[in-house]
């Protein structure tokens, strides 16, 4: 069934094909369509759920967090300052191993106060223990919400899908909306293999001495070392079943690329498009958009970047006092190649609190990123007026 | 009170185990036994960080025979709010959901979480059992610290300076169907409570005093002493609101004069007369305006 509909209700629709049983969220813009979408299935009652609207975004990962732990399938969706306001509980989640799926619809940080996108709220939380998809488009986004939930599930740990305010939360584009039975084939009602039960009563959370501490830590990073594979394997079932699948990574027009871009998020199309003409002039210019940050897909980008001269990385985002985060993380990945297959990688943050990011900021981009010089290593800021 | 009627009114059996970490003398698992022999075994805690985070065990251990979620400081009523939606989505429920907290976490940093629980009328059992302090980390003043008293945070040169929050009457404002004080002084009327909070639906809450010997520098063996002087001296009335509009008084209190109560705990000592008689003061005026209350509950239809 095809639907139009923006990046907001994709994610609503997602969660309502997966048959989430408990919601709790608060309202923030640029979310604040997904609550309300959600809250109009509960009550048509095409998605039997409890939500429960409570009065912070603290309490509404709390909330979810007790429904996840009592054996049922749960989601939230927040932004922004609301994100960093869960942050507490979102390390309290994944330390749970608790198979949340939550919706971020990325927008900046203030002061000042701005409403738009930069991916600043969910890469803070990069260390909470949280899977980190960042979506494309709005078939992406619905797609992924129902994926996230058998990851989550199959490995126990939370998965957080990524949107970017406004770019795709307001913007609408046309749906194939899985059909139910299907869906309902590719993610059966969920089993915990431990919850909260009054028949076998045992603690969760409970204190835990240093002698036992680190292999709970140990066991998280093992899961989440897991999941390339285990997404990957969703992914075909899921292209087999939906005839779309999309990669932790994904290569556009990458053969004999002399620069690549690295991308992620919504600015991954207006990258095609460049690359595309670029492409057409005879520019050997191609593009890696990352889906998947966390677990960092060293691995797949290794392998990816592996002898290309040049990279260039797009961050909407800034680490302040280093640089664009992004680019940080996909230095030190590709540290262990050998000297004559490394690139050379220049990091560009643009694009903050909604700045556009058109054509013209890409061409930019590749001009400035083959006449970099080495070294020259700190990160480039476009379209910056100070 | 005698003792067979004591003996008639407390079920038998724990749920709570015999290894638990609490300090001689902590009224806080005597509470929770009470409590738990008035809920049963269906029943799932929710444990926000206090001290019972620690009374109840370490893992693999829990002297707890319920299931228990240990949380963040602030998240017990959102938490409990999640399970109940879980249970409830399953047709589960008769399966009472109790918070379990102390009262930093109730009257500090919980109360935004509590506030929202109560305002939807979840379908929970709060409990705070009150010390009066951060006690878990040594001592430090929480809004729940009475005026005049000495923590680690507030030293006996600059004692605490503002009253205790009245939590029952902030509570009682959410309209919520039970708000009840209790001690373990009165073993059979708080577990009377308990099971009457367990046969209601929506928001319940429970505020226990839980005198704690080493933040209120009394004898291990004066808790239970204390805890009833605290409510013959009217510094902890039993009280019942229901609906919050119906105040009542759930026992008689002899109206003792407070001094004696401060004078057997170390962390009044450098009170002077004239301190105590502001405390007795407002006290008395506090008295008076329960009293109120409780007396337009008279005037008002049943």
């Amino acid at each position: 069934m095809k639907k139009v509909m923006v990046g907001n209700h994709a994610v609503a629709w997602g969660v309502r094909l997966a048959r989430v049983e408990v919601i709790s969220a608060y309202p923030i813009t640029p979310q604040t369509q997904v609550v309300e979408k959600l809250s109009e299935m509960c009550a048509d009652g095409t998605l039997p759920a409890r939500f429960i609207k409570v009065e912070s975004e603290h309490s509404a990962m709390a909330a979810v967090i007790g429904a996840s732990a009592t054996g049922v399938r749960a989601f939230t969706a927040s932004s922004s300052h609301g994100l960093l306001y869960m942050h507490e509980m979102l390390h309290w989640a994944a330390g749970g191993r608790l198979p949340i799926v939550m919706a971020d619809i990325n927008r900046a940080i203030g002061p000042g106060w701005n409403i738009w996108t930069d991916q600043n709220d969910s890469l803070s939380q990069r260390d909470t223990g949280w899977v980190q998809l960042y979506c494309e488009t709005n078939q992406e986004v619905v797609d992924t919400t129902v994926m996230a939930f058998k990851l989550a599930e199959q490995l126990s740990v939370p998965v957080m899908l990524m949107l970017d305010g406004f770019y795709l939360s307001h913007t609408a584009e046309p749906v194939d909306v899985p059909d139910q039975e299907l869906v309902d084939r590719f993610l059966p009602k969920r089993v915990a293999p431990y919850t909260l039960d009054v028949d076998s009563p045992h603690a969760f959370g409970a204190l835990v001495r240093p002698d036992a501490y680190m292999e709970m830590r140990f066991l998280q990073q093992d899961a989440l070392q897991k999941v390339p594979q285990a997404l990957e394997t969703i992914e075909k079932d899921w292209l087999r079943m939906f005839g779309r699948s999309y990669g932790a990574v994904e290569a556009y027009r990458v053969e004999g690329a002399e620069l690549l871009l690295v991308t992620s998020g919504t600015v991954t199309s207006t990258a095609r498009a460049v690359v595309d003409a670029r492409r057409a002039a005879g520019e050997a210019v191609g593009l890696l958009k990352v889906k998947m940050f966390r677990p960092f897909p060293t691995t797949l980008l290794r392998d990816a970047l592996r002898g290309v001269p040049r990279v260039a990385v797009l961050d909407r985002n800034v680490s302040p006092g280093h640089g664009g985060i992004f680019a940080e993380e996909l230095r030190s990945a590709l540290y262990d190649l050998p000297d004559a297959e490394r690139p050379e990688l220049f990091g560009f943050v643009l694009g903050l609190g909604g700045r556009d990011i058109t054509p013209a900021v890409i061409d930019e981009v590749i001009e400035r990123a083959r006449t970099a010089t080495v070294p020259g290593r700190e990160d480039l800021w476009v379209g910056v007026n100070p | 009170m005698s003792q067979l009627r004591i003996a008639d009114c407390v079920p038998e059996g724990d749920l709570l185990t015999s290894g638990h970490l609490a300090c001689p003398g902590c009224a806080a698992p005597l509470a929770m036994k009470l409590a738990l022999k008035a809920l049963g075994p269906d029943t799932i805690v929710v444990m926000p960080a206090c001290c019972f985070t620690i009374i109840a065990g370490p893992w693999p251990q829990s002297s707890l025979q319920v299931p228990v979620f240990h949380t963040a400081f602030a998240t017990g009523p959102a938490v409990a709010s999640g399970i109940r939606a879980a249970l409830d989505i399953q047709g589960k429920f008769d399966t009472t959901v109790m918070v379990w907290v102390g009262d930093g976490g109730t009257f500090d940093i919980g109360l935004q979480s509590l506030s929202g629980a109560a305002e939807r009328n979840e379908n929970i059992l709060y409990v705070c059992y009150d010390n009066e302090a951060y006690m878990n980390t040594g001592i430090q003043r929480s809004s729940a610290t009475p005026w005049g008293a000495w923590t680690t945070t507030t030293p006996a040169q600059y004692p605490e300076a503002t009253n205790k929050k009245d939590i029952l009457a902030i509570m009682a404002a959410h309209n919520i169907p039970y708000a009840a004080t209790a001690t373990v002084a009165y073993p059979v009327d708080l577990i009377d409570k308990v099971a009457k909070a367990k046969a209601m639906r929506g928001t319940r809450f429970i505020h226990l005093l839980s005198p704690c010997p080493p933040g209120w520098k009394c004898g291990d063996d004066e808790g239970i002493e204390l805890a009833r002087m605290a409510v013959q001296s009217r510094v902890f009335p039993m009280l019942e609101v229901e609906g919050g509009q119906r105040w009542r008084f759930t026992m008689e209190h002899a109206a003792e004069p407070v001094e004696p109560y401060l004078r057997r705990q170390g962390r009044f000592r450098h009170l002077t007369a004239e301190q105590v008689t502001y405390i007795q003061a407002e006290i008395d005026a506090h008295w008076r305006q329960l009293v109120r209350r409780t007396e337009a509950e008279a005037l008002t239809p049943a």
